[in-house]
């Protein structure tokens, strides 16, 4: 049967299980939005195309399967950059297809032309350019098969307009021949011997978990592998919820704005089981000083994050589900031959000194500030904002944050115990994540609660997606900790430029986010108390036809504790001032 | 231009040693050598290719010597060959995240020891009635051919190992060296090395 490539696009996209495409149209892409029109998929109209690409990643981060989006050629492509740099930093699998002028025109300057495979090959997995219409199908199976195997992530498809137009046929895409793409699936058995081995020595062992264990869907095998081991795990910002909170051997987040088990534990550890974790600096702190007692087992499905930053004593590279797996069979055939060998009173001293500290030092902020200076109502703290939300919100909430202060609190005071529960920019930090995610978040799981936790200054970068929410009646609940600053910039100059503020004041009034939200369709909610805290939070989960937006009046003075100073050694930690002078 | 042109002053470090070199014979910048390893991609013969791995050197911010690309017997792969300066990152660094690049199909390292390596170069040098002689007889003990004559000048073309290609250099480098192209080395396993 003849059919536009166009419409051959679309028929492809179907065949993937394409479900939902984020998208906005223009002259190079017109072609592929008329067969939309007749086509099971949902288009999702953004306003603005970074939106569409935030909004696929979000997606992608709660279901698992890749996202979508579709913007035409030239600012439409160039607008969705971030989003795909965002992707690649956080290996989320996401399939961007942008149009592009007319084969003929390539090369030309002609009008909304960028060579957007080029501007992109370094933010990409891959992309591809199509130039004839009967490639569609083998190019768009490719495109979903390199972004979802492997370590995932983007990829973009380049779709002229020509192409899009010329008549050709579909047939059914043969077996994905890649010849130079092979992702390793398996771990080598005698590095899993040698890890468990490690393992079975170690006294002071932690496991480091990422968000390759999210990716691989491993957190059932790693519970497994806790309840065999009884090893404390700590859990990057991207892998928050891989593992429970709740867990007693869960010791929350290490790194810049972990807590002090987390960073210590990894500091003093003899042993670090890095499981889909890559050493960021974020992480580390200053390297040649992170974790220095420790052998490292390095578990990556992507060989060039293996010696990258640390060189490991033992490396896996391997899917992180199937890696884990491999490990407890040999620590069970270990244990078998051995008797003992997996005794727990080995590492008990060291969890009992992890719990120690966890007593001594937990996260901590002022929960009993002072009324202000003028005789006004303390101020509310954003730390407090959060830990209601949490008390309020089902379990399965999904939650959602943009990048800052606002985050870190997030990342620190929520309890996560799901996985795919937590949706963040980690790898590129991309302030204004937040609202287009949690809208892409709420299409991928719409049984589920999703929460945005916001700052004023990111609110203010794609708060145009709302518009979008409320047309498609995505009722998405936005939390804006409106501290009036761009607070993280605010913090570093607080502690390192002499309290020198420097272009970081953003007004708590202007916008006004009440009116704006309601602007949008949202309803806007104000809060300037502790007690109206939590009544906002409740009006806000029974609405369920809109999306809702509560502009909370948030304490412009707080920062963000413990904070490993950047460049200095994770031994600098420093702790909340009520904790500081405490003696370690 | 004369032998002490600005450019060629600036690429070529001073060696210090004067020009009585044999081929064959150990170059005094044996040693530095050492430094470089060769890495052999065969690519997917496939548009945009060169810019992916030129793109990937640049942006993780390895650095290149050399560089030479062509096709392979097979037509549909190329086979490049890219001289790595392994004091800019750690060579299984540079191998691994080449190696990602969905293009490229194969991926070999090469320490200069375990390689036969060739390159070609082509120099025109000024030539004067008493120095053409010197220099055509220079050419064919260095196993050069001489491709072009001209009034002040001759064209010599080298195929040979880079070493040689470096001594003939110095060698001719006093007589005056008008303009010179060397293509980069490729390389191949020796035979017994091959993975």
């Amino acid at each position: 049967m003849e059919l536009t490539g166009a419409q051959s696009l679309i028929k492809s996209l179907e065949s993937q299980g394409v479900e939902v495409v984020f998208g906005l149209p223009g002259g190079a892409i017109l072609p592929v939005y008329d067969p939309i029109i007749d086509s099971s998929i949902r288009h999702i109209l953004v306003r603005h195309e970074q939106g569409a690409g935030h909004a696929a990643e979000g997606y992608a981060q709660v279901t698992g399967r890749p996202g979508v989006a579709m913007v035409t050629s030239g600012p439409g492509a160039t607008n969705i950059v971030t989003p795909l740099a965002n992707a690649f930093m956080d290996s989320t699998p996401l399939v961007v297809v942008t149009g592009q002028v007319a084969t003929q025109s390539i090369g030309t300057d002609a009008f909304q032309e960028v060579d957007i495979t080029g501007v992109t090959a370094g933010v990409t997995k891959h992309n591809w350019l199509v130039t004839n219409a009967r490639d569609i199908p083998n190019v768009v199976a490719e495109a979903f098969h390199v972004a979802t195997t492997g370590r995932p992530g983007p990829v973009l498809v380049d779709f002229p307009k020509d192409v899009a137009n010329s008549l050709t046929t579909w047939e059914e895409p043969g077996p994905v021949d890649l010849p130079g793409y092979r992702p390793p699936a398996a771990a080598d058995p005698a590095a899993i011997a040698a890890a468990a081995e490690l393992v079975l020595a170690a006294e002071r062992p932690v496991l480091y978990v990422g968000g390759g264990v999210l990716k691989a869907d491993a957190s059932a095998a790693l519970s497994r592998l806790v309840e065999l081991t009884g090893i404390p795990v700590v859990t990057t910002l991207m892998a928050r919820g891989a593992f429970p909170d709740g867990h007693r051997l869960c010791f929350g987040m290490p790194g810049m704005h972990g807590n002090f088990t987390a960073v210590t534990a990894m500091q003093r550890a003899d042993l670090l089981v890095a499981l889909g974790s890559r050493f960021d600096d974020r992480v580390t702190g200053k390297v040649s000083s992170f974790a220095p007692l420790a052998k490292v087992v390095h578990v990556d499905i992507d060989r060039a994050e293996i010696g990258k930053v640390r060189r490991p004593d033992v490396a896996v590279v391997a899917d992180c589900r199937l890696a884990i797996e491999a490990l407890l069979a040999a620590l069970r055939e270990r244990a078998a031959a051995r008797p003992g060998a997996l005794d727990p009173t080995r590492i008990a001293p060291w969890i009992a000194t992890l719990d120690e500290w966890r007593e001594r030092f937990p996260l901590a902020y002022d929960r009993a500030p002072a009324p202000d200076a003028r005789g006004g109502p303390p101020p509310l703290k954003p730390q407090y904002v959060i830990e209601q939300l949490r008390a309020a919100t089902p379990e399965d909430t999904v939650l959602v944050s943009g990048v800052g202060q606002h985050q870190m609190w997030a990342a620190q005071h929520w309890r996560f115990d799901q996985p795919r529960s937590w949706v963040n920019s980690g790898g590129l930090g991309t302030m204004g994540f937040a609202v287009p995610a949690a809208i892409g978040a709420k299409v991928g799981r719409p049984d589920r609660m999703v929460w945005a936790v916001d700052g004023d200054g990111c609110f203010q970068m794609t708060a145009q997606e709302l518009v979008t929410a409320s047309a498609e009646r995505i009722p998405v609940k936005i939390a804006i900790l409106n501290n009036a600053y761009l607070g993280m910039v605010r913090q570093w100059q607080h502690m390192f430029y002499e309290e020198r503020y420097s272009e970081v004041y953003l007004s708590p009034d202007l916008p006004d986010y009440v009116l704006w939200a309601e602007a949008m369709g949202c309803v806007g909610l104000r809060v300037t108390s502790h007690e109206e805290v939590l009544p906002a939070i409740e009006k806000a989960n029974e609405i369920d036809d809109r999306p809702v937006v509560i502009d909370f009046r948030t304490d412009s003075m707080e920062q963000v504790y413990p904070m490993v100073p950047s460049g200095l050694s994770n031994d600098e930690i420093v702790l909340h001032p009520s904790q500081q002078g405490l003696a370690r | 231009m004369s032998a002490g042109s600005p450019r060629l002053a600036a690429a070529e470090p001073p060696t210090g040693s004067g020009p009585a070199l044999v081929p064959g014979s150990p170059s005094p910048r044996a040693g530095k050598r050492l430094r470089h390893h060769v890495v052999t991609l065969v690519v997917e013969n496939k548009a945009g290719v060169l810019v992916r791995v030129a793109g990937l050197f640049a942006r993780r911010g390895f650095n290149i010597f050399s560089l030479a690309v062509a096709p392979t017997h097979d037509p549909r792969l190329s086979r490049i060959s890219i001289v790595v300066d392994v004091d800019s990152a750690p060579l299984e660094q540079v191998v691994d995240q080449l190696d990602k690049l969905v293009n490229v199909v194969q991926i070999d390292e090469l320490h200069p020891l375990d390689a036969r390596e060739a390159e070609l170069l082509l120099v025109t040098v000024a030539v004067d009635g008493v120095s053409r002689s010197q220099v055509i007889q220079l050419a064919e003990i260095y196993g050069g051919k001489i491709v072009d004559v001209g009034p002040g000048a001759v064209t010599v073309r080298l195929a040979s190992a880079p070493e040689a290609l470096d001594d003939f250099e110095e060698v001719v480098r006093p007589y005056g060296i008008l303009q010179l192209q060397r293509t980069g080395r490729i390389a191949l396993p020796k035979l017994g090395y091959e993975s």
